[in-house]
């Protein structure tokens, strides 16, 4: 480690004290053969069609009740890599860090994201490091970059859903989204909200290992379950109908949603999927799920429809307790607590 | 152990039950009602939680004047913009303000992009904080809202002077409930046959400030509260209650709320509210100048006035083209009625207030309303 226990500009110059900062941290937590090799690029091994996605990580606050921004990084590209059916195997991450930022914090994130890629069974192959002035950006930025196989033919797709499929869920909504809008504004809440981040390949591998045909999987990240849906409804031109009481929401989160005027279905989760299966697989997929440590609350929330009287295309409606009907549209802009 | 909660909303929201009532409002209502209500909470919660598309054909709902920030007007936000303009200042605010549009479209949301400080706070106190903070800014609150938030803001300027905190204003657009129901009464071309009344304002107000709804124009209001089977057994309470003028009875205003509304409201927040605000004529967004309906910040708190110590005065009035958020809120036309819904007018783009408001009826309507 360096001396001085804040990071200093020096670290992004690429001499001496870049290496100290590579080899010292980034090289002792994220420790594998492909990295150690120090090459320019990271040689790999992979066979047939791959998935491959990339992400940026801003998160205020960086450190927060169930992760942080490095557990964050590693869990939110191998999530999207693994929503194809596939096998994630390999990640790079790129860091910008603000200069002054303490350098045992930095550590911290570092190894949460060594230790995500070990839990989710992946390698961080390759990285970037570059310091940026301080006031230049809010302590520290992660991108990642998550490569893996896919192991169905054809993968899950938004595109797949459709009219007659149940639409299943992993667990609850909106822990993640609290998690972070409570400790930023320094809420305590009487049960306190834990961010739900956690890596789903291992979830996804049994699930479409036993059942190849899931039509769709999808983590419901920004924007919630409700802009999820929406997106699915218009990638397959279907009507997406759910039950509000089916839905999984922790009480705890209820409680504090209502009370900052928040809708659970529109916040953040990052540990959880959506999963919509043709109706003959929906019991055995939802008995695969809540048989996982990850999916104990799974629940069928409703069921993929064809656009009929005047429904559209594109529309999710949400079935209210009272039977009652309505639309369930997208998020537009960030949700702001109300005034009364 | 993880603390199990009572799950209350539940309770309130059970099917059955709603299916009785909606049955029970059925059989009550031979003949159509129109009834206004008068909060965004009570909008909000009709539209989320399906009661609009459960109810008979017969009962017409309207949505009135009581959502926040939709009353804001334009010349308000003006002010705001004006604040968070001048670099001494640091602008504490709700959220659902954040994006309200002014004369020209801009909002704090976009003050925000080019460099003011805004700061989002969940409650008043927590601006003190930021006074505390910077104690080289002066930090101004915006004060809008109904009586249901006016106390704990009159408490926080009661903590502010207690504690000497100099750089700690506030600027008082807030507004009162029963001024503007009677402004709308008498406007003959707004024809409610009842109100369902607030019951967070009522909480603290009591009943006898709606008492002149009843016995000078003859129409009921019930105070109800905001889970869905307080909601259709307040609609219930009113369908008995215009059968009952029908027969000769007299109308009244009847507590729905008891659970949480006590006849004589909360004293002690009016007490507060009396003696931080003076009441005055304000202007409310689409409804225009309503005598005696707003609350200016009392001589004895000058020097917390924003409108006084920054030196402010309100903007030239302005008008939307095309915009009937005013028609909306009183009750004249549904939102799809207007010419710019779903048109010039989005959630993503809003023209007039209502749709900007989370608890605005023309986003209510474009964000629930299906037609299935």
């Amino acid at each position: 480690m360096t001396a001085s226990s804040r990071l200093l500009l020096d670290a992004g110059s690429g001499g001496q004290a870049s290496h100290r900062l590579v080899a010292d941290l980034f090289l002792k937590h994220f420790d594998n053969p492909v990295l150690a090799v120090m090459d320019d690029a990271a040689r790999l091994h992979l066979s047939g069609p791959v998935a491959m996605s990339t992400d940026g990580f801003i998160v205020d606050p960086i450190i927060f009740p169930g992760g942080n921004i490095g557990s964050l990084a590693v869990h939110g590209t191998v999530n999207d890599v693994a929503m194809l059916g596939a096998r994630p195997r390999y990640l790079t991450a790129g860091f910008i860090l603000e200069e002054g930022l303490d350098m045992a914090v930095l550590e911290t994130i570092v190894a949460a994201m060594g230790q995500a890629a070990r839990d989710a069974g992946v390698q961080i192959v390759a990285g970037d490091t570059k310091v940026a002035p301080k006031g230049a950006l809010d302590k520290i930025f992660i991108t990642t970059t998550g490569i893996g196989e896919i192991l169905v033919d054809p993968a899950p797709s938004g595109h797949r859903a459709r009219p007659g499929d149940a639409v299943l869920l992993s667990g609850t909504m909106g822990d993640h989204g609290l998690a972070i809008l409570s400790t930023r504004q320094g809420l305590a809440f009487e049960t306190p909200i834990v961010s739900d981040c956690a890596s789903l390949n291992g979830l996804v591998e049994s699930l479409i290992t036993t059942l190849p045909d899931v039509h769709t999987l999808r983590d419901p990240t920004r924007g919630g379950l409700a802009t999820t849906l929406n997106e699915i409804a218009s990638q397959s031109g279907v009507v997406v109908e759910v039950e509000e009481e089916a839905i999984p929401v922790h009480p705890a989160v209820a409680a504090g949603c209502s009370f900052l005027g928040l809708d659970p279905l529109y916040l953040a989760n990052e540990g959880k999927l959506l999963c919509i299966v043709p109706e003959a697989d929906a019991e055995h997929a939802l008995a695969l799920l809540r048989a996982h440590p990850l999916g104990g609350n799974a629940a069928r929330i409703g069921t993929i429809q064809e656009p009929q009287g005047k429904t559209r295309a594109g529309q999710v409606l949400l079935r209210t307790p009272l039977g009652g009907r309505r639309l369930l549209g997208m998020l537009e802009g960030e949700q702001l607590p109300r005034i009364c | 152990m993880e603390r199990q909660f009572f799950d209350f909303s539940k309770a309130f929201s059970d099917p059955a039950l709603a299916r009785s009532l909606v049955q029970a409002i059925e059989r009550e209502c031979a003949e159509p009602l129109t009834f206004m209500e008068v909060c965004g909470t009570h909008t909000v919660a009709i539209f989320r939680s399906g009661i609009h598309s459960i109810l008979p054909e017969t009962v017409v709902h309207l949505s009135g004047p009581g959502c926040p920030v939709c009353v804001t007007h334009e010349q308000e936000v003006e002010l705001f913009l004006q604040i968070a303009a001048r670099p001494d200042a640091i602008v504490a605010t709700f959220g659902d303000l954040m994006r309200v549009p002014g004369m020209q479209g801009q909002s704090l949301k976009t003050a925000q992009a080019e460099g003011a400080r805004v700061e989002v706070v969940y409650a008043p106190f927590d601006a003190l904080d930021l006074a505390r903070a910077n104690p080289d800014k002066q930090v101004v609150f915006l004060g809008v809202g109904f009586e249901t938030t006016a106390p704990a803001i009159a408490a926080t300027m009661q903590m502010a002077k207690a504690q000497g905190l100099g750089n700690f204003l506030v600027l008082s657009m807030h507004k009162l409930v029963p001024p503007a129901l009677k402004a709308l009464l008498d406007d003959d071309s707004a024809r409610v046959d009842a109100f369902m009344l607030p019951g967070h304002v009522s909480l603290v107000l009591g009943l006898a400030p709606y008492q002149f709804i009843a016995r000078d124009y003859g129409i009921p209001a019930v105070v109800a509260g905001f889970e869905p089977l307080d909601i259709l057994a307040a609609l219930l309470t009113l369908a008995r209650q215009r059968n009952a003028i029908r027969q000769g009875a007299a109308a009244e205003i009847i507590n729905d709320y008891p659970r949480a509304v006590s006849e004589h409201g909360n004293p002690k927040a009016r007490a507060v509210m009396d003696e931080v605000f003076t009441v005055v004529d304000a202007r409310w967004r689409g409804l225009g100048v309503i005598p005696q309906s707003g609350l200016a910040i009392a001589e004895a708190y000058a020097d917390q006035d924003a409108m006084r110590v920054l030196g402010l005065t309100m903007p030239e009035p302005r008008t939307l083209p095309g915009c009937k958020c005013g028609d909306v809120l009183k009750g004249k036309i549904r939102p799809d009625q207007c010419p710019l819904f779903k048109k010039a007018c989005t959630p993503a783009n809003p023209v007039g207030p209502c749709m900007v408001s989370t608890e605005g009826s023309c986003a209510a309507y474009y964000k629930y309303h299906a037609e299935v």
